[in-house]
C-alpha cells in the first residue's frame, strides 16, 4: 500500500515546525508499509496537539475526551479483537490526566499501539509544564519554575510491566518508521514515545539529541541481535560494569573492539539491561540543564529505537478466548435457553 | 392431628422480617421463604435490610441484618410494618423494636419506630439472651421485654432456638459451628408452620438451594421440619394463619420465577443484545448497589457477553463508548457516585451519538453517602448533570421485576436512535425481589439497531442523518465508510471539525431535537385508578405523581386514598399526553424519596399547573401510612 492512502482529506494544523509533522508523515508511511486496509484500523486518540492526529490518517478515528483514549481504545480493541487499534497521546493526555488508563493498558497488555508524543509541555493549552517537564522549568504555569519530580517514561512504562518499548525522535525518520512497524508486530500494549520539538513553547527541549551534529554521539539506536555501537565514526560500544563495592550495575562506554560490548536483546523477559538502557541519559530531563546542545561532561548516550519487545498473552485475546471455550462448554447459549435454566413454575 | 381441628383464619396480605446477626442466614432464609410463597401462587414483595458493615462483631446492634417480606393475593410494597417477627437474637430484637431509634439509650416501643405493629407475633431466641448477649447488644437490664417497653398485645413466641437445633442434630456428627449455622432453618420451619405451609415444597426447594453443598441438604432438611414440628407444640398457644388463595388477581399465564431488579437488569441487557444481533459489552467498576450486575454479567460468557472491570468508573464507560464506537451494544452500570464521574463521558456520547446505556442503582448522597440505603436522588443528575447542552434519554424501572423491561427499552431506544440512555434503578429495586413472567425472546418488541444506507459508501460522514434526525452508524471493518468520530463540535454537512457560530446552534438543536423525538415512540401515561379498599371517599380530584421505585408504594395509597396516580417511567422524554393527564386533577401530589427533584423537573416543563410535594430522604422506601396520613392532612 501507499501512504497516501493513509493521508484523509483534511489540512494538518500543527504549527510549522512541529515535531507532529513528521510523526504524522511516519504513521502513514508505516501504516502502508504495514498493509492493513484503512477499514480495519482504528486510531483512538484523548485531548492535545497528539490527539489531533485521527483526523488526518484516512482510517477510522475517534477523538475523544483529555486522557481517556486508552479507555476507549480498550474498548475498541477488546470488542473487536480483529482490528489494528492505535492511541495518540502526549505527555500531558497520557502521564497526567490519563495515567491511570496508561498504566492499565499496559498492565493488561492490551494489543494496542500507543504512540505517547513527548514535547515536555502542554502545547495545545499555549504552555504549561507536564509530568515531564525538567524540575525549575519555567513555564506560563510555574513561573517560579517547577519544584517537581518529573516522570521518565520508559521507568513508568517498565514499572507497569510494559511488554514493549520504543524511544523515537520526530527528525529521525527511518527509525520512528522502523518502531512504529514494530508496535504494530508486536502482540501487546506496545508504547512508543516519540520525542517531539515544540517550536513554540518548549523549542529545543529534544536538542541534545536533535542537533544534526551531535546525534551520533548523543545518542544510540538499538536493534535487537546487534552490537550497541555508536559515534559519529561508530568507536564507541556500550558494556555493564558492576562497582566492586556495592555490587550496582551500571552502563559504561567502552572502545568498539572491547569484548565486553553488549548484543542487544530486546526479546529477553527480564529487564534489569532493558531499565539500564531505557534509563540512559535521562537524568538530563530531571532537572532544568544549561549546556542542551553541547555538554561538558561524559555521558552516556540516549537510546532510541525499541529496547523492550516481549511477547506476554494479550488482555484482548485471552478474554474472547474464555468466552469462546464457555460458550462451546455451554448448554444455554440464548435468552431463552438461559432463562429455561431458572427455578419457575407455571402460573 | 389435632392442630387441625382449630379453625386457621384466612388474610390476604401478611408481612414477615427475618432478623439476625449478620452471620445467621437471614438473607437466604427471608429469600427461600419468600420463594415458596411466589411458588405457592402469592404476590411477593422482599426488602433486604443489610448492615452497612461488612461483618461487624457478632450479637452487636451494627451487625444486625434483616430481610422482610409482603406476601399475599394484592401485593404492592414489602409492607410498612411486619405481623411476624423472627428475632435471632438480643441485637435483632432491639432493632425491630426500636427501629431507627436503636440507638437511643431510654427508647421504648413506638407505634411509630417500631418495625412490627402491636398485634405482631415475635418468635424470638431465649438461648441467645444470656446475660453477655444482653452486654452486647448494649442493654441495661436482664429483661429485654420490659427494658423495650414491648406492648402486651405483642404475642412474643419463645424458643431455645439454638438448644433445639443442637438437640436436632446430635446425632448428625457434625461440629458444633456447623451446626449453630442451621439455626436459620428451624426458625424457617417454624414460620411455615405458622403459616401451614406445605413442606413437601418447602423440601423439595431446600434441595434445590444446597444443590452445590449436598452434605448440608440432610441435616437443614431435619432441623426445618423439627422446626415444623415443634409449631405443634406450641399449637395451643399460638394461632396460625393461611393466606387466602390468589384468585383475584388477573395474572397472565406462564412461567413465573422470583427476581431481583439487578438480576432482571442484567437478562433485560441480555435479551435486547440477542434481539438486536449485537454482542453485549459491559464496562463497569464496583460499586454498591450496582455490582450484582457486574457479577451476572461477568458469569454470563455462555450468553457472548464481554464484561470488562475497568480501572475506574471513567474507564468503564469509556471502554463501552469504545465498543459502541465499534458496533457493540454498550453499557456501563454504577450508582450515584460513579453516574458523577461518568458525566463528561456520557457528554462524550451525547457528541458523538453512539447508543450508550448507562444504569444508575441510585443509593443515598451525596458523595458517599447511604451506600447501602435507597433515595431517589440522581434524578436532576441524569437529566442535567453534564457540561453544555447536553441530552440524554432517562428511564425509571418502577418494580424489580420491570427493570428488566425497562433495561431491555433502554437498549432499544439507545441503539435505534444512536444516544446514551441512562436507566435509573436504586437499591429497593436492586435488592428486593417480586415475582417476574418470564417472557421467551420472540414475544418483545423488535430492536432495529441505525444502520448506514449502502448507497452512502464512499461519501458517509458522521452528521448524515435519517429523517428523524438519528445519524447513520458506520462502525470499523465496514469497508467505504471509514470517518472520524469526535468529542468537539462538528459541521453539521461534513462530519468534519467546526466552530461556525451559526453550525454550533445548528447542532445543538439537532441533538435536542433528536431526543424529543422519542417521545414518538413511547407509550402514553396510563393512569392507576386506586380500588377504594376502606371504601373512603372517592378522591377523583386528587392524583399522587410518582416516578421509578415508588409505583408500589403510591399504588398502595392511592388504593387507600380511592384517588389516582400516575407514576412515570419515561421521564426524558416525557409521555405526548403528560399535560393532558394531570391538568385533569385539582391536585397534583408529586411524591418521592428526594426534596423534590421530580417536581421541580414538572414545574420547568408545566409551569402553570399546581404542584404539591410529599417528600422523604431517609434511606428507606415509603410508609404508605405516612403518604395517606399527609395527603388526608392536607386536605383543604
Amino acid at each position: 500500500m501507499e501512504a497516501s492512502q493513509f493521508k484523509s482529506d483534511q489540512y494538518v494544523r500543527f504549527c510549522p515546525g512541529c515535531g507532529d509533522h513528521a510523526i504524522c508523515m511516519a504513521l502513514q508511511k508505516a501504516m502502508a508499509q504495514i498493509g492493513i486496509p484503512t477499514h480495519e484500523v482504528a486510531v483512538i486518540s484523548g485531548i492535545g496537539c497528539s490527539s489531533r492526529m485521527p483526523h488526518y490518517l484516512n482510517t477510522y478515528g475517534f477523538n475523544t475526551i483529555h486522557g481517556r483514549g486508552g479507555a476507549v481504545a480498550t474498548g475498541v480493541k477488546t470488542s473487536h479483537p480483529e482490528l489494528t487499534v492505535w492511541q495518540m497521546s502526549g505527555d500531558g493526555d497520557c502521564f497526567a490526566i490519563g495515567g491511570n488508563h496508561f498504566i492499565h493498558e499496559i498492565r493488561r497488555n492490551v494489543d494496542l499501539n500507543v504512540c505517547v508524543f513527548n514535547n515536555r509541555i502542554y502545547g495545545l493549552t499555549k504552555g504549561q509544564y507536564s509530568p515531564t517537564s525538567p524540575k525549575g522549568f519555567v513555564s506560563k504555569s510555574s513561573p517560579f519554575g517547577t519544584v517537581e519530580r518529573p516522570f521518565i517514561p520508559a521507568q513508568l512504562v517498565l514499572g507497569a510491566r510494559g511488554t514493549f518499548f520504543a524511544r523515537t525522535l520526530d527528525v529521525d525518520m527511518p527509525t520512528t518508521v522502523d518502531c512504529l512497524v514494530a508496535a504494530q508486530q508486536h502482540k501487546g500494549c506496545s508504547i512508543v514515545e516519540c520525542l517531539v520539538n515544540c517550536v513554540i513553547f518548549n523549542n529545543g527541549t529534544h536538542a541534545w539529541i536533535a542537533d544534526r551534529e551531535q546525534r551520533a554521539e548523543h545518542s544510540i539506536i538499538l536493534k535487537h541481535g546487534e552490537k550497541m555501537i555508536f559515534g559519529k565514526d561508530n568507536d564507541k560500544g556500550l558494556a555493564v560494569e558492576i562497582d566492586p563495592v556495592t555490587f550496582v550495575p551500571k552502563m559504561i562506554v567502552v572502545p568498539a573492539d572491547d569484548p565486553r560490548v553488549l548484543v542487544h536483546d530486546a526479546h529477553q523477559p527480564d529487564t534489569t539491561l532493558h531499565r539500564m538502557l531505557a534509563l540512559m541519559g535521562q537524568d538530563r530531563y530531571l532537572e532544568v540543564q544549561t549546556d542542551n546542545v553541547q555538554g561538558t561532561k561524559e555521558e552516556l548516550p540516549i537510546a532510541l529505537g525499541v529496547i523492550r519487545n516481549v511477547e506476554v498473552e494479550t488482555y484482548d485475546h485471552a478474554v474472547n478466548l474464555q468466552i469462546a471455550e464457555a460458550r462451546a462448554k455451554a448448554k444455554a447459549k440464548t435468552f431463552d435457553e438461559l432463562t429455561a435454566t431458572l427455578e419457575s413454575w407455571e402460573m | 392431628m389435632y392442630p387441625q381441628l382449630i379453625l386457621i383464619p384466612k388474610v390476604r396480605n401478611i408481612v414477615v422480617r427475618f432478623c439476625g446477626d449478620s452471620g445467621d442466614g437471614m438473607q437466604l432464609t427471608g429469600n427461600m421463604f419468600a420463594q415458596l410463597g411466589a411458588e405457592l401462587g402469592h404476590e411477593i414483595s422482599t426488602l433486604p435490610d443489610f448492615p452497612a458493615e461488612i461483618r461487624a462483631p457478632q450479637g452487636t446492634l451494627g451487625g444486625v441484618s434483616g430481610f422482610q417480606v409482603e406476601l399475599g393475593s394484592e401485593v404492592y410494597t414489602p409492607g410498612d410494618k411486619a405481623d411476624v417477627i423472627v428475632a435471632m437474637n438480643a441485637a435483632a430484637l432491639k432493632v425491630c423494636t426500636l427501629g431507627s431509634h436503636f440507638n437511643h439509650p431510654q427508647a421504648h416501643f413506638d407505634d411509630e419506630f417500631a418495625l412490627y405493629h402491636r398485634h405482631a407475633i415475635v418468635i424470638v431466641d431465649t438461648d441467645s439472651l444470656a446475660d453477655k448477649d444482653l452486654e452486647k447488644a448494649q442493654y441495661h437490664t436482664d429483661n429485654p421485654f420490659v427494658e423495650l417497653g414491648i406492648p402486651e398485645s405483642v404475642q412474643i413466641v419463645p424458643v431455645a432456638l439454638t438448644t433445639l437445633t443442637k438437640e436436632a442434630l446430635k446425632e448428625s456428627g457434625m461440629d458444633n459451628k456447623s451446626i449453630l449455622k442451621c439455626r436459620n432453618m428451624f426458625a424457617l420451619g417454624l414460620v411455615y408452620w405458622l403459616f401451614d405451609e406445605p413442606m413437601e415444597k418447602a423440601i423439595h426447594l431446600l434441595e434445590e438451594k444446597f444443590k452445590k453443598k449436598p452434605a448440608l441438604v440432610a441435616p437443614n432438611t431435619k432441623v426445618m421440619v423439627d422446626g415444623y414440628n415443634y409449631g405443634n407444640n406450641l399449637a395451643l398457644s399460638v394461632n396460625r394463619i393461611r393466606l387466602e388463595a390468589n384468585s383475584q388477581q388477573q395474572k397472565a399465564n406462564g412461567r413465573y420465577t422470583s427476581i431481583a431488579g439487578n438480576r432482571a437488569t442484567a437478562f433485560g441487557l441480555i435479551a435486547a443484545a440477542e434481539k438486536a444481533g449485537k454482542r453485549l459489552f459491559l464496562g463497569s467498576y464496583p460499586i454498591t448497589p450496582a455490582t450484582d450486575i457486574l457479577h451476572e454479567l461477568a458469569a454470563r460468557k455462555d450468553m457472548n457477553v464481554m464484561a470488562v472491570q475497568a480501572e475506574d468508573e471513567i474507564a468503564g464507560i469509556c471502554t463501552a463508548i469504545g465498543a459502541s464506537f465499534a458496533g457493540d451494544l454498550a453499557c456501563t452500570t454504577t450508582s450515584g457516585p460513579g453516574l458523577s464521574l461518568k458525566s463528561e463521558a456520557i457528554g462524550l456520547a451525547v457528541m458523538a451519538e453512539l447508543p450508550l446505556v448507562v444504569v444508575d442503582v441510585q443509593r443515598g448522597g451525596p458523595s458517599t453517602g447511604l451506600p447501602t440505603k435507597t433515595e431517589q436522588t440522581d434524578l436532576l443528575q441524569a437529566l442535567y448533570g453534564r457540561n453544555g447542552e447536553c441530552p440524554a434519554v432517562v428511564l425509571a424501572a418502577s418494580t424489580s421485576a420491570n427493570c428488566f423491561d425497562f433495561a431491555y427499552e433502554a437498549c432499544r431506544i439507545a441503539l435505534e436512535n444512536m444516544t446514551p440512555v441512562v436507566l435509573l434503578t436504586d437499591t429497593y429495586l436492586a435488592n428486593g425481589t417480586a415475582l417476574w413472567r418470564i417472557p421467551k425472546l420472540a414475544e418483545l418488541p423488535d430492536i432495529k439497531p441505525q444502520s448506514v444506507p449502502e448507497e452512502l459508501k464512499g461519501h458517509y460522514n458522521p452528521a448524515l442523518r435519517d429523517e428523524r434526525g438519528v445519524r447513520y452508524w458506520a462502525f470499523p471493518g465496514m469497508e467505504g465508510f471509514e470517518h472520524r468520530n469526535i468529542g468537539l463540535e462538528r459541521d453539521a454537512e461534513r462530519g468534519t471539525i467546526s466552530t461556525n457560530p451559526e453550525n454550533h446552534e445548528i447542532m445543538v438543536r439537532a441533538r435536542k431535537h433528536k431526543i424529543e423525538q422519542i417521545a414518538d415512540q413511547i407509550p402514553e401515561l396510563k393512569v392507576i385508578n386506586g380500588q377504594m379498599v376502606n371504601e373512603q371517599m372517592v378522591n377523583k380530584d386528587t392524583l399522587l405523581v410518582g416516578w421509578g421505585s415508588t409505583e408500589g408504594h403510591l399504588h398502595a395509597a392511592a388504593n387507600e386514598l380511592g384517588c389516582d396516580l400516575a407514576q412515570f417511567n419515561y421521564i426524558m422524554p416525557l409521555p405526548k399526553n403528560t399535560r393532558d393527564v394531570l391538568s385533569r386533577y385539582q391536585r397534583i401530589i408529586v411524591c418521592e424519596l428526594n426534596t423534590g427533584q421530580f417536581a421541580a423537573y414538572l414545574r420547568s416543563q408545566f409551569p402553570d399547573l399546581p404542584f404539591e410535594q410529599y417528600n422523604e430522604i431517609q434511606g428507606q422506601p415509603f410508609a404508605v401510612e405516612r403518604i395517606v396520613n399527609f395527603v388526608k392532612k392536607s386536605e383543604c
